[in-house]
This record gives structure tokens, sequence and C-alpha cells, in this order.
């Protein structure tokens, strides 16, 4: 294209980017911000005045730590990833607050019946650590191909984390379940980090490798069968997650790993064999165990029979599972409101059946925003999947979606029978250190490669987005 | 790689899908039934902020809640007694039991059937009212019965056997609900130590709940197998030796020591019935083997707990017995057991043609502003045997009090029918004594049975028909004096 003075036209791609200009994106974040404060304020005002009947300072130790670093995260996105999707930390703020605030309404009912073991200050602690390693990694991960260059560390950290509860001294069981590091009175749970390591492995090593693992064999029956040295990665996954079940003593984390793991590999090939070789190969060891281990089988015999006085009467049987669906038949559709419910009768209220707590003091109403506010969470991961160019992003992206997916599937599904109930923690929501530092890492790094997603569609793909 | 996405996008969609179907499984449409679980002590605790609905008996309350001044704001308070066995009690500190148990949702005002009060409620700050509940119990019948049991151990159950709605309900000894409804938790938790301990079992349910040996009175159920099956009549002669050694075993049988079993080589059934002989229907009972036995007794309710809307222990007949266990089953020893509850079942049965209709203590249930929210219908339980078969087991039952040995149920100028049974709980254990009927036997109006336990204080020389056989002929007596 010439003009009249015979130079090239400038063009829009080539000129220099002098300035990046906030988006709008941005302003709709701090709006939803605000709106995700206030919503916390609401629910701990509603606590205080329906359980102590008066607000107290503490409101604000419970308030402002968490409005003061979400503000602090927003800041931090304006000026190091201006790009990143917009409803992620606000999603990620609502959730947390709502935990936090029930935690704390527990607490207050443990003070009242003369208890002392708190979960509230804690987690606000938690909270503000987990918080400041979201920002961090915004800050110091510098692109979307960064964490491409250390797959094969990830997978060794990923390791080392995920065995680490089986050494002596320091490893440590908790309720059956061994997955527990304990450091001078400081318990930890290592596989929520090891989801996180493993993710990337996994990511990164299907993006060298799917061409191969794409290739297929002899067709069988109609199906075409991967040829055996590919199937080789599986086994070896498979095996690590059977080992999981076996010495860790958790259905949960071994469900986890291998349905991160399945899903990707469908993702990266193309070829459902996988899903399917997969699945058989986790039911069957699943089958086996449990007809091997006691602990398997009484799970699943108080899955399927909770209100049998049998179960109920049983030492680790169904007591906590039938009280927690007493409690959400409790609340019913509206709810008890904040405070008005009876949820510290369930025992881990605050942990692996706050769900449960929420549910009888929020109703089916509150349960249906919560369980849509995750599937907006993951749907939003998985948008970025779709419209990142770069396939290790994608992978990325997938698997911690699908990562917090699968984890609010298995253990909501657990309190509310549709699958038999594991040792996993509600993301987000759940008091517990290990949990949340990851969730939030999670969250850092989605909103890290939201970031470029959005730098990558802007440079011409722009007709890609938005299918999530 | 998107196509792939899109597919897993589905699949989250479906897992999340799943959540939302099984939370509003749990918390609308399974939430009643969760609700009126009584290991579920929500409710009790949800139960201080609204007025528990009244239990009713003719219009009359006899379970209610007054005004208290502590933090509870409501005292559940009872009349009597006497309708201990119905209402049970509603504890803080205990949990609930009877109707207070089993009609929790409507009592607390928590079903949903009491929506839009419940929305009016909340609209308006103020709790809602629990709904109040009349029983299908008829107060001179039950009086009746609380008074013939005297002293004695036992219970006594009376249905209108066309409609199954129970008359009268009573357990002995009982205890006062009012000594565990009280707010101090000390207070109701010691009492409720005294009575479980107590060794007169004040808190069991006899009428339904307890399982006694049915002894005699299982042989109507017997009886019933035999003619239903068409190869016998009430005529069939059975063969009555002195002593009838059980197969397979050196243990005989022998008729009870009232002697007029004996005297002839054969006895037809209804002799056997009227006279209440054992030999006979052991031999009757091999004959028709325990299956074809113990589908007779579960058409009558056996193996089923019934709820109404209490629940009923389930009544059992053993499987897998020897043909000596078989014959012993057919006289209602060996391990048969039953509750009062069952035996008011299988007379009912006999007296309305053969259909026996569903028990039911629920009049209707109202609303505080008077709306009818729940009048269960009367309904078919089962049919355990033809309008023909029963007409010629009453017929036996009349003969065993007319011309019998359950000649106590007698009443003057009507036709009773009934049985007596007297059983045995082994070596030196007293005997539990039963009576078993129905009057006017040619148009029943009620199906009684009685149980007494611990030999009503006698050991091993109280009969069925001197002891449980008079209280049932005042209850029935109660009934048609109306």
């Amino acid at each position: 294209m010439t003009n009249l003075f015979g130079t090239t036209a400038p063009n829009a791609a080539n000129l220099p980017r002098i300035m990046r200009v906030v988006p709008r994106s941005r302003n709709l974040e701090g709006a939803l911000l605000l709106l995700a404060v206030g919503l916390n304020a609401f629910q701990l005002a509603q606590i205080q005045l329906s359980t102590i009947e008066v607000l107290t300072p503490e409101f604000f130790l419970y308030w402002l730590p968490l409005s003061f670093l979400a503000l602090v995260l927003h800041a931090i996105l304006r000026l190091r990833a201006s790009e990143a999707d917009p409803l992620i930390l606000p999603i990620a703020v609502v959730l947390n607050g709502l935990g936090l605030s029930m935690i704390y309404r527990l607490d207050l009912a443990t003070i009242a019946n003369g208890g002392s073991e708190l979960f509230g200050f804690k987690q606000v602690i938690w909270t503000s650590l987990a918080m400041a390693a979201a920002a961090a990694i915004v800050i110091y991960v510098p692109s979307h191909l960064f964490l491409r260059r250390y797959v094969y560390l990830s997978m060794l950290i990923g390791a080392v984390l995920l065995l680490s509860p089986m050494l002596p001294v320091i490893g440590k069981t908790i309720n059956g379940a061994r997955l527990w590091l304990s450091i001078g009175g400081l318990t930890f749970q290592p596989g929520e980090l090891a989801k996180i390591a493993l993710t990337i492995f996994f990511a990164g090593y299907l993006v060298n490798r799917r061409e191969s693992l794409a290739v297929v064999g002899r067709k069988i029956l109609g199906i075409r069968i991967p040829r055996a040295r590919e199937l080789g990665p599986i086994v070896m996954i498979w095996a690590a997650s059977l080992l999981v079940l076996i010495l860790q003593r958790d259905l949960g984390t071994s469900l986890l790993y291998f349905g991160i793991f399945i899903v990707l590999i469908y993702v990266a090939t193309g070829r459902s064999i996988y899903v399917i070789v997969g699945m058989g190969m986790f039911l069957t060891g699943a089958l086996v165990a449990s007809r091997l281990m006691d602990y398997v089988s009484g799970r699943i015999d108080s899955w399927l029979n909770p209100f049998s006085q049998q179960n109920y009467d049983a030492v680790g049987g169904s007591y906590q599972l039938a009280q927690g669906i007493f409690g959400m038949a409790h609340g019913g559709i509206q709810g008890t409101g904040l405070g008005g419910g009876i949820p510290q009768l369930v025992p881990l209220a605050e942990s692996d059946f706050i769900f449960a707590s929420l549910a009888e003091e929020l109703g089916l109403v509150g349960v249906f925003a919560i369980l849509t506010l995750y599937l907006l969470l993951v749907a939003r991961g998985i948008r970025i999947g779709f419209s990142h160019p770069d396939d290790f992003s994608k992978l990325l992206a997938t698997g911690l979606a699908f990562s917090i997916a699968l984890q609010c599937f298995i253990v909501i599904g657990g309190v509310t029978r549709v699958v038999p109930l594991t040792g996993l923690t509600t993301p987000l929501l759940a008091a517990g250190g290990s949990s949340l530092i990851a969730n939030w890492i999670i969250i850092g790094l989605l909103l890290r490669i939201s970031d470029s997603a959005r730098l990558g569609s802007s440079t011409g793909e722009n007709s890609r987005g938005g299918a999530a | 790689m998107n196509r792939e996405l899109k597919r897993i996008s589905i699949l989250i969609f479906v897992m999340f899908l799943s959540l939302f179907v099984a939370t509003t499984g749990i918390q609308v449409i399974g939430a009643d039934s969760y609700t009126a679980d009584q290991r579920n002590v929500r409710s009790i605790y949800d139960g201080y902020k609204t007025q528990r609905g009244a239990i009713l008996v003719d219009s009359k309350a006899i379970a209610i809640s007054k005004r208290s001044d502590d933090v509870y704001r409501f005292q559940r308070t009872y009349i009597s007694q006497m309708y201990s066995a119905v209402t049970g009690f509603y504890s803080t500190n205990q949990g609930a039991t009877g109707i207070e148990s089993a009609m929790n949702s409507f009592l607390s005002g928590k079903n949903s059937s009491q929506f839009f009060e419940q929305i009016s409620a909340m609209l308006s700050g103020s709790p809602v009212q629990g709904a109040s509940v009349e029983l299908t119990i008829d107060p001179k019948v039950q009086k009746a019965a609380w008074d013939a049991l005297g002293d004695l151990k036992g219970a006594v159950v009376a249905l209108d056997p066309t409609n199954g709605n129970i008359l009268a309900y009573v357990s002995k000894p009982s205890f006062d609900a009012n000594s565990l409804s009280v707010h101090s938790g000390t207070e109701s938790k010691s009492n409720y130590q005294d009575l479980l301990n107590n060794k007169n079992g004040p808190l069991l349910d006899r009428a339904s709940t307890e399982l006694y040996a049915p002894g005699s009175v299982f042989k109507i159920i017997v009886a019933s197998a035999a003619i239903e099956s068409g190869k016998y009549t009430p005529e069939s002669l059975i063969p009555n030796p002195i002593k009838f050694k059980l197969p397979g075993t050196n243990t005989f049988v022998q008729n009870s020591g009232e002697g007029k079993c004996g005297g002839k080589a054969t006895v037809s059934i209804a002799d056997a019935l009227r006279f209440s002989c054992n030999v006979p229907f052991a031999q009757l009972g091999i004959e028709l083997g325990q299956d074809r036995i113990r589908a007779q007794a579960e058409l009558f309710g056996f193996g089923k707990k019934v709820q109404f809307p209490m629940t009923a222990s389930a009544s059992k007949y053993p499987t897998g017995m020897d043909a000596a266990q078989t014959g012993l089953s057919a006289f209602g020893q060996f391990d048969v057991r039953v509750t009062a509850m069952q035996m008011a079942m299988v007379s009912a049965a006999v007296a309305n043609k053969g259909v026996l209709m569903k028990p039911n203590l629920i009049e209707n249930v109202q609303s505080s502003n008077l709306t009818i929210l729940n009048q269960p219908a009367a309904s078919v339980f089962s049919q355990p045997m033809s309008a023909a078969t029963a007409a010629k087991v009453n017929a036996m039952m009349v003969g065993a009090v007319a011309r019998g040995v359950s000649s106590n149920g007698q009443i003057k100028g009507v036709e009773v029918a009934g049985k007596t049974g007297t059983a045995q709980n082994g070596d030196g254990e007293p005997y539990t004594l039963w009576f078993t009927g129905f009057a006017p036997a040619n148009n029943p109006r009620v199906a009684v049975a009685v149980v007494v336990a611990d030999g009503g204080g006698m050991g091993q020389s109280g009969r069925g028909n001197s002891l449980a056989a008079p209280i049932a002929q005042k209850v029935m007596r109660a009934v048609l004096q109306k």
C-alpha cells in the first residue's frame, strides 16, 4: 500500500508499544472486588449480630486482611498483568471470605460451648500467606513460558512432596489417612502442593510427547490401540496413584492425580482410548483395593447406607456423613441464615464438612450460588485453555482448572453422597493452610497465564476467545 | 485441542450438574424424611423457637406446649400416663419418641405442607406455629384398656378392623413423660436414667416394639394357611394321639392339661382350635410345611416394620427349620416372635373378611389456622386370605370363645370371636399370656390383642384365658357400648 508520497503506511502491528493502556477489564475486576469484600463485611456483621448480638472490633480482624490483600493483588495485576482475567480474583475472594466467615462463626459456637480449639485466626494468617504467595507468582513468574523450563524439576518436587508423608518422624496419620507432615507442631498437607507441581509436569511432558502419543498402533476390534511403549507413562502414573491409595489410605487424592493426568493426556492427544484404558485401570485398581482393604470397603458401605444404625454407630462409620446430611436438610431451600443453624454438630464442620455447614445456613439458594461460583472459576480456567496460543499454557491452565473442578466434585460429592467420602478439602473454603496456599497459587498461575492469553489474542487470534 | 477442551467442559458441567441434583435431593426432596430421623437433634433444638403443636384425642389435648419463662420459651406438658406409650416424650436432652418423634415435622411446623405458613412467617419474622395432630384413639376405649390391664405388665392394642384406625394403645408399666420434658438437663437426664434402670422397663413399648412368643394365638395363622391351601376344611380330621414324637428327636408334644383334646384318635381342625390342641397343630404344621405358613404369616405383616406412623418391630417366623422345629412353630413356640400390634392385625384381617387394613393412629393434622394439612385415608395393607376362608376362621374363633378354652372373652348378648395363648419361654421362665379376637363376630367393630408379660406375676400358673381374655373382653365391651 503506497500513498501519495510513495512511503509505506505505518502498520499498526509494527508500531512499538509506547505504553500499555490498562484495559477496562481491570476496572471491572475492581468493581467486583468491592462487591466481594462488601459481601464479606455483610456476612461477618450478620454472624456477630445473630450469635453474640453485638458488633465487636474482632470484625476487622477477619475482614481487613482479606480485603486489603485483595486490593493489593488487584493493584499488582494492574501493574504486572493488566490483561489477566477479571473474574478469577473476585471469585476467589468471595469463596475465601465465605469460608473465613463460616470458620469464624463455628469458632463463636465453640467459645459459647466452652471449647478452645479455634480455627478462625489461623485461617486469617494462612489466607494472608496464601494471597502473598499468589502475588509472588504474579510478580516473579515473568511469563507463561517460564515454568516450562522446570518440567522435570516439577516432577521431582511433586514426587518428593507426594511421598513425604511416608517418611518416619515427620509423616503423620490423621483420621486414618497418611497425608500430613508435622514439623514443630505445624501440620501441612504436602499433597496439595504436589498437585500443582505434578500438573506442571504433566503439561510439560505431554506437550513434548504429544505427537508420539497421538500416533496409534494397530486396530483391534475397531479400536486403535496405542503402542505398548506409549502406555509406559500411564502405567507409571497409575501405579503411583494406587501407591497413594494403598500407602496413604486416601482414595480422593489418588483419584485427583489420576483424573488430572487422564484429562490432560486426552486433551493433548485427542485419543479417547487413553480415557477408556485409564478409567478401566483405575476402577480395576480401586475395586481390588476395596476388596483387600477394610477402610475402602467400609467407606463404600457408609456411602451406600449412611443411615443404617450399624454404619452410623461404627467407629469411622457414617455418623459424620449422616449428621452432615441432617444439617443440609435442616437448611432446606432458604437456609437458617448465618448464625441461625447448628452446623457445629457435624465433626470437622470447619474443614471437610464446611460445605454442609454453609448448606445448612445458606440453604439451597446459597449452595447453588457457591457451586455456580466454582463452575464460573473453572470455566474461566478452561477459557484460558481455549484461547491461549501456546500449547503448554493451554494444558497447564486446563489442568489447574480441572483440578479445582475435580476436587470440588470429589469432596462436595462426598458430602452429598454422589461419591464415597474421602479426605480432600473444599478449595478456598475449608480451614487448612496447605489447601489455601495451594489454591491461591493456582489462582496466581491462572492469572499469570490468562494475561498472556489475552496478549496472544490481541496480536491476531482475537476470534478464538470467549467460548467457555 | 479445542475440540477435546469442549468435551472436557461438558464433563465438568455434568460433574457439577450431579452436585446440583444431589444437593437438591437432600435439601428439598429428602428434607422432610431427614428431619424426621430421630437421630437428627436439630429439629429438637429448632423446636424451642416454635410453639409445638398439640397432640389431641377426641379434640382434647393430651400433650401441649405451654409458655414458660426460660430460654426454651415453651414447656411440653402431658396430661396422663395413660397416653405415654402413644405420645412418647419430647425432651430437650433425650430426644423424642412415639408420636412426638414420628410426627415431628408437623408438630414442629417444619413439614413442607406448611410451606406457605413458613414463607409468611419468614416475612413477618414471627416463628411458624406447629400443627396439631388428632389421633384415632377413642378415650373411652383407651381408659377401659388402661384400667383393665391394671398393674399387669403388658399391652393392649385395639383396632377398627374396617379401616385400621387404632382405638386403644396401652403399654404398662408406663412412665410420666413430664419427668423427661423438664428443661433442667440434669433432672431430665437422671429421670431418664432411672427409667432406663427400672427393671420393669417402663420405657419399653410393649404394644408394638417388644417381641413375644405368641403361643397358641399363632394357631389362627396356621389354621388360615391350612384352609387357604384348599387341602383342608375346618372339619378335616387330624390324628390326635396322647403324645406326638417330633420327627428326628426324642421330644414329645402334649396337649395342654385341660383334657378336652384327648379321648379320640382324631380331631377336626375346628375342635383343635377350639380346645387349643398342640398335638394336631404340630402335625398340621409339618404337613403344611414352613414355607406355606411363612407365606401366610408374611401376608399378615410378619417380617415388615409397619408404620402407623410410629414404627412397629417386624414380627418373626423363623427360616430354615427342620420338621421338629416346624412342628413347634405351628403352635407359636420355637423362635416365633410377634408384637401385640401384629396379633391385633391378624384378628382384624379375619374380622374384615380377609382384607387387612393398614393400622393408623392419625385422624388428621391441622395447622394453627385450622386448615387440614393431612388426613390419612384408610388403605389396604394386604389380603391375607379369601373372604370364604375368613368366614371359616371367623366361625372357628367364635367356637373357641363360645364353646372352647377362650371362654373368658364372652360378652353377654354378643357373639365374640377370639383365641387365647399361653406361651412358654423356657425352663422356669414365666409364661406370656395372650388373647386376640374381635366383636361382634358377624359385623366386627373392634379387633383387639392383649399380651400379658412375665406370666402376669403368676409364673407358670397363669393362663391366657384367665388373665388376658378378661382384659380384652372389657376393651371390646367399651367399644360396643358406645
